[in-house]
This record gives C-alpha cells, sequence and structure tokens, in this order.
C-alpha cells in the first residue's frame, strides 16, 4: 500500500497525467461530472457524480460507422476513434460495480467492440466512501463501500490518499508513481473500513434486502397488482434510465447527412413508449408494462441471466432525481414483502 | 411555514369521500426520506392516514394528471391545487384536455416550496428535515442538525411566486391571497442584456448539459399532445438522444415556441430537470415579450381565455417589427 498527502493531490495528477489521460470528479454550476484533468482542475468532494461513468464506455451517443454513395458504389467508413489509456479517478464502489454489470452485457458473445476497445485502455481508481448519502444502499447488492473493486483502490484518511492495488494494471501504475508515494501502513485502512462499515450499518436503507427477488421469480411479480399503483404517476420520461450507471439498451439509427450516412447509436429507454417497436407495434402497451420492465430487469431477468448478479448497484442517482420521487428502493419495498418491512 | 395542516386536508378529504362527493384523491405520498414526494391517488381515508402527506416538498402540480385521471371513472376525484396549480388547471380546461364535471378541486394556501438541492449545497447525509416557522431543521446523518432560513432554501419559481390567489376551485381552504407583482422578469432582464455572443454561451453553457431525458416536457401541464413530434418516427426530427449541441437547442426552443401564449410560468420543467437547467427562462421571455407586445397576458388566469396568438386584432404587431427586432439583437 501506498501513501500521498492530500496537499499532492496535484503532483499526483500531474504525474498520472503526463502518460495518460486522467479524468477526475470537478465540481461544476449543479454538481460534480468527470473532467478531463488539467492543471488548476481540483477533485470534487461530491459522493456521486451526476452522470456516472458509464459514459466512459457506453457514452449517450456514438458514431458507428459512416456511408459514403458515389454512383452505385458504397464506400464503408470506419468512424471509430483511436482509443488511448485513460485513468478516471475517485470512481465510488457502486459505480465500480456497474461495470461488471455491463460486462456482462458487452463483452459477451457477440463482444461489443466499440466498448471493449474503451474498457481495454480504461483504468480504474476507486474511492471508498467515508461521508455516504442517505440515497445510498450499495450494501444491499453485495457492494463494500469500505473496499470497492478497482484497479487501485483509494482511501482519503487523515489527510493523506492511500491507494491499494488490486490489479497488475493498476500495480504498474502505483510502481510509476513510486517516486511521489510512500510506503503505507494498512491499519490505518483497517480502522478506516470498520468505521464506514458501520456507517453503512446506520443508512435510512440499510435493511433493504434482495431476499425476495433475484432467478426464478418471474411469476411471482409479474402480475403483482403492485405494479399499477407503482407506476401510476411515472411521467415516462427517462431520467431513471439515463442516471443509472447500469441501464444499457440502446438504440441504432442511420442519419442521412449532405454526403452519406452516418451509422449512430445512442441510448434508448425502456420507459419511452417507443422502445423496441416492431414492426408488429408495441410489445408493452403502457406505462405499466413499461416501468414493470426496468424494475423486473433490474431485480429479476439481469440475475436469472447472470448468475445471481442484480443489475442495481445502489447508487441512490434515481432516488435523487427522479421527477415523481419513484425508485427501486420503494419497489421492493412494496414488493419485497415482509423481508423489507 | 404552511398554513394548513397535513391533518385539516386528511379531514375534509375524509369527509368528501365519506359523503361521496368524491371516490378518489389525488395527493402527496410520503416516501423514504423527508423531500422524497410522491403524486399519488388515494382510494380511501385510511390509505391517506398511512401515507398521505402536505407539507414543504409537496411540489408537484396535479393538474396535469387530471387528464389521465378523469377517463378512468365516472366518478369524481379530488385534486388539491396549490395557486399555481390552478391556472395550469384553467388552462388545461380552456383547452378542453378533461371535463370539468368529473373533478372536485380544492384550492389549497402555498407558503412556497423548498427546494432540496438548496438543502444540498448546506447539509448532506439528510435523514430527514422539520419547518419551524421560518427556520428549516435538517437532521443529517454525521453532522447532527442543521438550520437553515427557509425563505433562502424555497425554489426559485417561489422566490419569485406570481400568485397566492387560487383562480379555479370547487372549494378553498384556508386564506385566500393575491396576485403577487413578482419580480420573475428580472433574470430575463439580465440575459436580454447580454451581447449575442455572452447570449449564446449562456445557453449553450445550460443546455450542453441535457441528456434529453424529456422529463421537462413529460410534466409540462402545457405538453399534452397525443404523441409528441420528438417521438414521432415519421415527422423527421424523433430523436432519442441529443446527436449533438443544435439538437438539444432545437428540442428545447421548439417545445417553448410550442408552449408560447399556454404556458402559465408554473416551473414544473426546471423543478424536474435532472441537470438543472433553467428551462422556465425560456417560458419567461415568451411571456415577456407577449406582455410587452399585446399587452399583459396569464395564461390559465380564466377559462376560455385567448391568447394573443390565436386573437387577431388590428393593433397586433407587425411580423415585420419582429423580424426588425431580430436584427437589432443578432
Amino acid at each position: 500500500m501506498r501513501k500521498l498527502a492530500i496537499t499532492k493531490l496535484n503532483d499526483l495528477f500531474a504525474a498520472i497525467a503526463e502518460s495518460e489521460k486522467l479524468y477526475i470528479p470537478v465540481d461544476g454550476k449543479t454538481g460534480a461530472n468527470y473532467e478531463l484533468w488539467a492543471e488548476g482542475k481540483t477533485l470534487s468532494d461530491a459522493l456521486n457524480t451526476v452522470r456516472s461513468p458509464k459514459d466512459f464506455f457506453f457514452p449517450q451517443t456514438e458514431d458507428m460507422m459512416a456511408f459514403k454513395t458515389e454512383g452505385k458504389k458504397i464506400e464503408i467508413i470506419d468512424t471509430r476513434e483511436e482509443c488511448e489509456d485513460f485513468v478516471i479517478f475517485g470512481v465510488r464502489a457502486c459505480d465500480v460495480r456497474s461495470f461488471a454489470v455491463l460486462d456482462n452485457v458487452f463483452l459477451s458473445d457477440p463482444v461489443d467492440s466499440y466498448y471493449k476497445n474503451r474498457r481495454d485502455h480504461g483504468l480504474i481508481m476507486s474511492m471508498a466512501c467515508t461521508r455516504p448519502a442517505e440515497t445510498c444502499f450499495c450494501k444491499t447488492f453485495g457492494i463494500d463501500a469500505a473496499d470497492p473493486e478497482g484497479d487501485i483502490v483509494c482511501w482519503r484518511v487523515q489527510g493523506f490518499l492511500y491507494m491499494d492495488a488490486k490489479t497488475e494494471k493498476g500495480a504498474a501504475l502505483l510502481d510509476k508513481l513510486a517516486s511521489i508515494t510512500e510506503e503505507a501502513d494498512s491499519d490505518v485502512i483497517a480502522e478506516e473500513k470498520a468505521l464506514i462499515r458501520a456507517r453503512m450499518e446506520k443508512l435510512p436503507l440499510a435493511s433493504l434486502t434482495t431476499d425476495a427477488f433475484g432467478p426464478g421469480k418471474t411469476d411471482t411479480f409479474f402480475d403483482s397488482p403492485e405494479w399499477k399503483s407503482l407506476s401510476e404517476s411515472c411521467l415516462g420520461c427517462g431520467t431513471c434510465t439515463f442516471v443509472c450507471p447500469t441501464c444499457q439498451c440502446y438504440d441504432i439509427r442511420d442519419f442521412k447527412t449532405n454526403n452519406g450516412v452516418i451509422r449512430y447509436r445512442c441510448w434508448d429507454s425502456c420507459m419511452y413508449s417507443e422502445f423496441t417497436k416492431m414492426s408488429a407495434g408495441q410489445p408493452r402497451l403502457t406505462q405499466v408494462e413499461r416501468f414493470r420492465q426496468r424494475f423486473m430487469h433490474k431485480l429479476v431477468y439481469y440475475p436469472e441471466r447472470y448468475n445471481g448478479l442484480y443489475s442495481c448497484v445502489g447508487c441512490g442517482r434515481c432516488l435523487a432525481k427522479c421527477p415523481i420521487q419513484m425508485n427501486i428502493a420503494k419497489v421492493m419495498k412494496t414488493l419485497g414483502g415482509k423481508a423489507n418491512d | 411555514m404552511q398554513e394548513l395542516t397535513r391533518d385539516a386536508l386528511l379531514a375534509r378529504a375524509a369527509e368528501l369521500l365519506e359523503n361521496g362527493t368524491v371516490d378518489r384523491v389525488l395527493g402527496w405520498k410520503r416516501g423514504e426520506f423527508a423531500y422524497d414526494v410522491t403524486p399519488a391517488v388515494f382510494k380511501s381515508a385510511d390509505e391517506m392516514k398511512e401515507s398521505f402527506v402536505w407539507g414543504d416538498f409537496c411540489g408537484a402540480n396535479f393538474s396535469k394528471y387530471l387528464i389521465a385521471e378523469t377517463k378512468k371513472s365516472e366518478n369524481k376525484v379530488l385534486a388539491f391545487l396549490k395557486p399555481c396549480d390552478t391556472y395550469s388547471f384553467n388552462q388545461l380546461l380552456t383547452e378542453h384536455r378533461f371535463d370539468r364535471e368529473k373533478v372536485y378541486a380544492i384550492g389549497i394556501p402555498c407558503d412556497g416550496m423548498v427546494d432540496i438541492a438548496k438543502i444540498r449545497e448546506k447539509a448532506d447525509g439528510i435523514a430527514s428535515v422539520d419547518t419551524n416557522g421560518d427556520k428549516l431543521i435538517v437532521h443529517t446523518l454525521f453532522d447532527g442538525d442543521v438550520t437553515l432560513d427557509r425563505a433562502e432554501m424555497l425554489a426559485e419559481r417561489c422566490t419569485v411566486c406570481k400568485s397566492k390567489k387560487h383562480v379555479a376551485y370547487d372549494e378553498l381552504l384556508g386564506e385566500e391571497g393575491d396576485v403577487v407583482d413578482s419580480a420573475r422578469f428580472d433574470e430575463v432582464a439580465k440575459i436580454e442584456a447580454m451581447t449575442p455572443d455572452e447570449r449564446f454561451a449562456f445557453w449553450q453553457g445550460e443546455l450542453s448539459r441535457c441528456i434529453r431525458c424529456n422529463a421537462c416536457r413529460d410534466v409540462c401541464p402545457a405538453c399534452t399532445c397525443e404523441k409528441c413530434v420528438f417521438n414521432n418516427p415519421n415527422s423527421g426530427v424523433e430523436n432519442k438522444s441529443p446527436a449533438n449541441s443544435f439538437e438539444e437547442q432545437m428540442f428545447h426552443i421548439i417545445r417553448a415556441f410550442h408552449v408560447a401564449g399556454r404556458c402559465t410560468d408554473c416551473g414544473e420543467c426546471s423543478r424536474v430537470c435532472p441537470q438543472h437547467i433553467p428551462l422556465h427562462l425560456l417560458n419567461r421571455k415568451f411571456i415577456k415579450d407577449i406582455d410587452s407586445f399585446y399587452g399583459e397576458y396569464q395564461a390559465g388566469a380564466e377559462v376560455g381565455s385567448r391568447a394573443p396568438h390565436i386573437n387577431y386584432t388590428e393593433g397586433d404587431i407587425e411580423p415585420s417589427d419582429a423580424v426588425k427586432r431580430g436584427d437589432e439583437n443578432a
């Protein structure tokens, strides 16, 4: 384990940025977001960024290819941008887990080469959460905010940034930073972890459990009468899906330009009335079914498909951002019966 | 502090449910925290006793919900309306969007709504919030209690409230207020005073945060098209996300044009925006211009009023004047 005085954080950023693109959470006018580090940019104290870091691997819009026609000839142009190595600093435990959720979808056969390209070039420096928010419930999904996953895990304790490499890639970067960091004792971190875990136990949503959900529960919940009242005031907007670090649905469209066609993909939302529209029409005709789809996918379908892993990470963004304040915690409490009383 | 208590609203709703005037109530439902209040339909007084709330976080405007809700039953639904909600209510009636006979509207006074985003700037780990006169006591997870001035935590739209007067109701609870001489156009005037380049930079900065979640449109009581042009694959402008910065401007500016003369300035668009884009300023610009070109006009002030845009008079501003004015600002 290595450490560095918080007052020297800028030196650390400068050292990393020498060889790689570095992104850190920076405070903006309306919350923190990841920005490319440059001299003068300082780390935000915010717990979560407004937009999740899934943007790094699965951006909201991306061009996939372009077509140019000349007479009867069609030229296909690869518009993929060369991806340089990059480091994302300060990713929270919940958001790091979201990458595993996305990996299952994009890296299983057929592999999404656009996603894989970015994933291969990214290095994650995660950050433990000393001050979780009231909306946090990562523990519900077996995530440890005291000891996040990632290539390098960081803790901010007593004026120092402690760093521990968890992967070869992470160890290689820490080696490169050896001249500005010093060897650290891990006792401080053991205490910090205990403190964080005790805090997580006291959060308002600490008792929320997934006990009622998971693989094989489709029939239990699909026809539940509760979906109607839960979705009654849903506006059908896409806020929850777009701030969600694990929502992964997209649409691919062709866009006609003056001298050809650009094929792009963009995030889609199961909350939208035109989602997965087929020649025969719409599979989900009302907001009740669209709403059900989102939560069944997070709590039942996804775990069924991917070895019991839930596709919610408890980051709390939807709890903070839903215009009508309906969210997965309320859905779990309502449907989860006794387990969540 | 709100004039009426939750119990006062609940008691009146219980009576109306009991005597059969209404068979359901559109109200605010308690969440996990102080602020995560959800609009809900209550079917009984018992349901209401369990989870109905009224307080500083009940900002949601129910008027638009009445379109869907009144189609569900032949019986009346009770809707609690704050003064600004009643303007949306009237505007929807002007546009024949729901059946007035199927609603029992109770006007309730409003002392402004608190913006949780403003509290979050001052405190984190918000376990609960109590209102005590003109103070808010925020109970936090790690820092004990934080006391804040309630007036400073009010939502922007409430700091420039245009009316404490209800323009529609079947019954009024509490004291009626007056139309307020509001400073709501001050921010617009500041933007008008910018140079074109500054103004463009201002809006580009704001709108570039847009994630096209459509929450502004979906909550807007003036946006009631059965099928929005932006959701219609045959429209040629359908889009699900911002392809570039131009599209973001297109979406919001087309929407502002579409609700011009119909927007009551309820401020729901800005309340729900996950990126805190001050969308209300676009609408207020239109309202300010309408006021100056055609004389003061408040959408929703009464049922059946004709907005200046659809009410030709000989004294109307010539289109060429508007174009000239555009040139001056270019």
